[in-house]
């Protein structure tokens, strides 16, 4: 095959085109993620919709989690860490039985924040509720207090550190969101593993954005959250349990 | 009565010196055991993320409980003006603030990063209770070492009375800020409930006067001063009161709950089917810490001293039960995550009993404690007069007359 010289110079100028507007491209989407410098802003508020009649006996937002965030314990299920587990359950009178994820609910009134003396358990503004593991000091109140039992004190050393997930001997953790991943405009590894490899029942989003997909989600039929007696406002919501 | 004398006790004996020698070994090895679980994490322990505060919170709270419970003694002479009282205020105080230091150290201890204390002195979220506890706690310290100064200066002893009522509201205000920490807590059906501070501070009374007794009778038995049956009586007395205030608390706290259908896992829990919780219950709280004192204290065995130091025993051993039971098994019933279903299955504990067994490092540590509460009262009233030269009946009492005294014994 020969090229003309006229057809030579469009494919050179579409190419250099296309070389040029891909950073371009990268750098849009770079833009609409939050920098490092810029603080969460109470404009949004993260959540998550979990659709139980989708949600299987699988576990893949389990170790989506696990290998993101790298809590890999020493096989001693009781102080192992657990930052998501899967739970099943049976309705007393009826005998249904249905399975759900549970993790950090990121409640907008957090208990565990309210009794935390440090403030080393803190809310964003964004709604996503972290431990700040630098004036953690272990006491462990927060765990007394949170009614999904949604953290883990860390009991032994830690290997397989993320550089973005920091862990310490000595500390509390819980699930965090995937706040490095929201940071960067991405979701969190638990929604993006349902979607890929189980039933598609978990989507994130911002509850604050009328036109958000999990807002979508939400006002085209029933959910709630656990323990809604509390009157807690979780951040993680549930449909069908 | 006329004028309390005070003297050091000599602590020269071979006998203070191995109380001292043994106090200092259960000492060392707590601090061992602290180092321990700190160097290994807490995995070493019965703690897990089910049972999150194990045996050293146990004796961490009781301490610090009877440590507010310790300055009552003095509060009835200075506040409510018992002259009765006057020459046990000091001991009274210098107690309050041993058994204090002793639970805050092992709670410190059991932290699991003790190295950032300093961070838990420079960041306060002033919503916690915890962070009160820790303004509740040095502030404590400091209101009775005031109070001790002007009880123990004669230029400062008019000011004695309003310091007192100022610990005395202090101490109120300390054990309400203990109980809170699980009267706030909306997780757990065994907590929630705002009889817990009330109660908490009539749990102070009684483990407070128990081991105040303990180590009035030990004092003056081993500095060979005379301890009359006057003092002695009254103490005794105050004790079964407050033993029984207890029990009614105890009562009232577990008849609600029986009320409240939510609530009849819990009470089924603890009274019926929850293992050692049950028998600690049943056993340790209610029949030995409680019931048992109380036959003791208010029958004819009550003329025995030595029976009487195995009630005040009891009632600490008692209380140290009732810690464990409030503890450690509202922790391990699991919390109402899904009410009105049955979890069949759950990767992380949901729905069962959460199973503890006290390790010995825990254990160890907790006892350190209590020997390091000791150890300083000891040998505080060493170096200070702390205790009176002598609590014999003629001494405590001015109006002292042998038949009154008689007629006393034979009515109690």
């Amino acid at each position: 095959m020969s090229l003309s010289r006229r057809q030579f110079m469009g494919a050179g100028v579409a190419a250099a085109a296309a070389v040029a507007l891909t950073p371009g491209l990268r750098l849009i989407e770079l833009a609409r993620a939050r920098s490092p410098e810029e603080a969460a802003s109470s404009l949004q508020r993260w959540g998550l919709l979990v659709d139980i009649s989708k949600c299987h006996d699988c576990d893949a937002c389990v170790t989506a989690c696990k290998t993101e965030n790298g809590w890999y314990g020493h096989d001693r299920p009781e102080t192992d860490p657990e930052w998501i587990r899967k739970v099943t359950l049976r309705d007393k009178q009826t005998g249904y039985v249905e399975t759900l994820p549970v993790m950090c609910q990121h409640c907008e009134e957090p208990p565990c924040v309210d009794v935390c003396p440090t403030g080393a358990s803190f809310k964003r503004a964004d709604g996503i509720v972290l431990v700040d593991k630098h004036i953690c000091i272990g006491c462990r109140y927060c765990m007394m207090a949170c009614p999904y039992k949604a953290r883990s004190f860390v009991h032994e050393d830690t290997t397989h550190q993320k550089s973005y997930a920091p862990r310490g001997k000595g500390t509390v953790e819980s699930c965090t969101l995937c706040v490095h991943r929201v940071d960067a405009g991405r979701i969190p590894a638990c929604v993006e593993a349902c979607a890929q490899d189980g039933g598609k029942a978990m989507v994130f989003g911002d509850l604050k954005d009328p036109n958000s997909e999990i807002n979508k989600h939400l006002a085209a039929g029933p959910s709630t959250t656990l323990r809604p007696d509390l009157n807690l406002n979780t951040g993680v919501r549930y449909r069908g349990v | 009565m006329a004028h309390a004398h005070y003297d050091t006790i000599e602590g020269r004996s071979p006998g203070f010196y191995a109380v001292l020698g043994f106090l200092g070994l259960l000492i060392l090895i707590g601090l061992v055991s602290a180092l321990y679980m700190e160097i290994n994490g807490h995995w070493v322990t019965g703690m897990t993320n089910q049972i999150v505060w194990g045996t050293p919170h146990v004796f961490a709270v009781f301490l610090i409980v009877a440590a507010s419970g310790a300055l009552n003694v003095a509060s009835i002479a200075s506040v409510f003006g018992r002259q009765l009282y006057k020459p046990l205020s000091r001991l009274s105080g210098l107690l309050a603030i041993t058994l204090l230091v002793g639970g805050l150290i092992v709670l410190v201890l059991d932290l699991g990063r003790p190295d950032r204390l300093t961070v838990a002195m420079t960041y306060y979220n002033f919503k916690s209770i915890f962070a009160w506890n820790i303004f509740l706690y040095i502030g404590f310290m400091l209101v009775v070492a005031v109070y001790l100064w002007m009880m123990m200066e004669r230029r400062m002893n008019d000011y004695t009375k309003p310091a007192g009522l100022f610990a005395f509201i202090w101490r109120l205000t300390l054990t309400t800020g203990t109980g809170s920490i699980f009267g706030f807590l909306v997780a757990r059906d065994a907590y929630d409930t705002a009889i817990m501070a009330p109660m908490f501070i009539i749990m102070s009374f009684s483990y407070g006067l128990a081991i105040f007794m303990l180590v009035l009778m030990a004092a003056m038995r081993g500095s060979g001063r005379e301890f009359g049956d006057v003092v002695f009586g009254r103490l005794r007395n105050l004790l079964g009161v407050f033993v029984a205030a207890v029990l009614y608390f105890v009562a009232v706290y577990h008849l609600t709950n029986l009320y409240i259908t939510q609530r009849h896992g819990i009470e089924g829990f603890i009274l019926l089917h929850g293992g050692q919780f049950t028998k600690m219950f049943w056993f340790g709280q209610i029949i030995l810490g409680s019931v048992v004192p109380l036959v003791i204290l208010f029958s004819r065995l009550g003329k025995s001293r030595a029976m009487v130091a195995l009630a005040a025993i009891l009632v600490v051993l008692g209380g140290v039960a009732q810690m464990y039971v409030t503890i450690i098994g509202g922790e391990a019933y699991p919390m109402p995550l899904f009410p009105g279903k049955e979890i069949v299955s759950s990767g992380f504990f949901d729905g069962v009993v959460a199973s503890y067994t006290p390790s010995l490092p825990e254990i160890a540590l907790g006892i350190g404690g209590i020997a390091l509460a000791l150890g300083m009262a000891a040998f505080a009233m060493k170096v200070l007069p702390f205790l009176p030269t002598s609590l014999a009946d003629a001494d405590a009492d001015p109006h002292y007359k042998a038949e009154t005294a008689k007629q006393e014994a034979a009515a109690a």
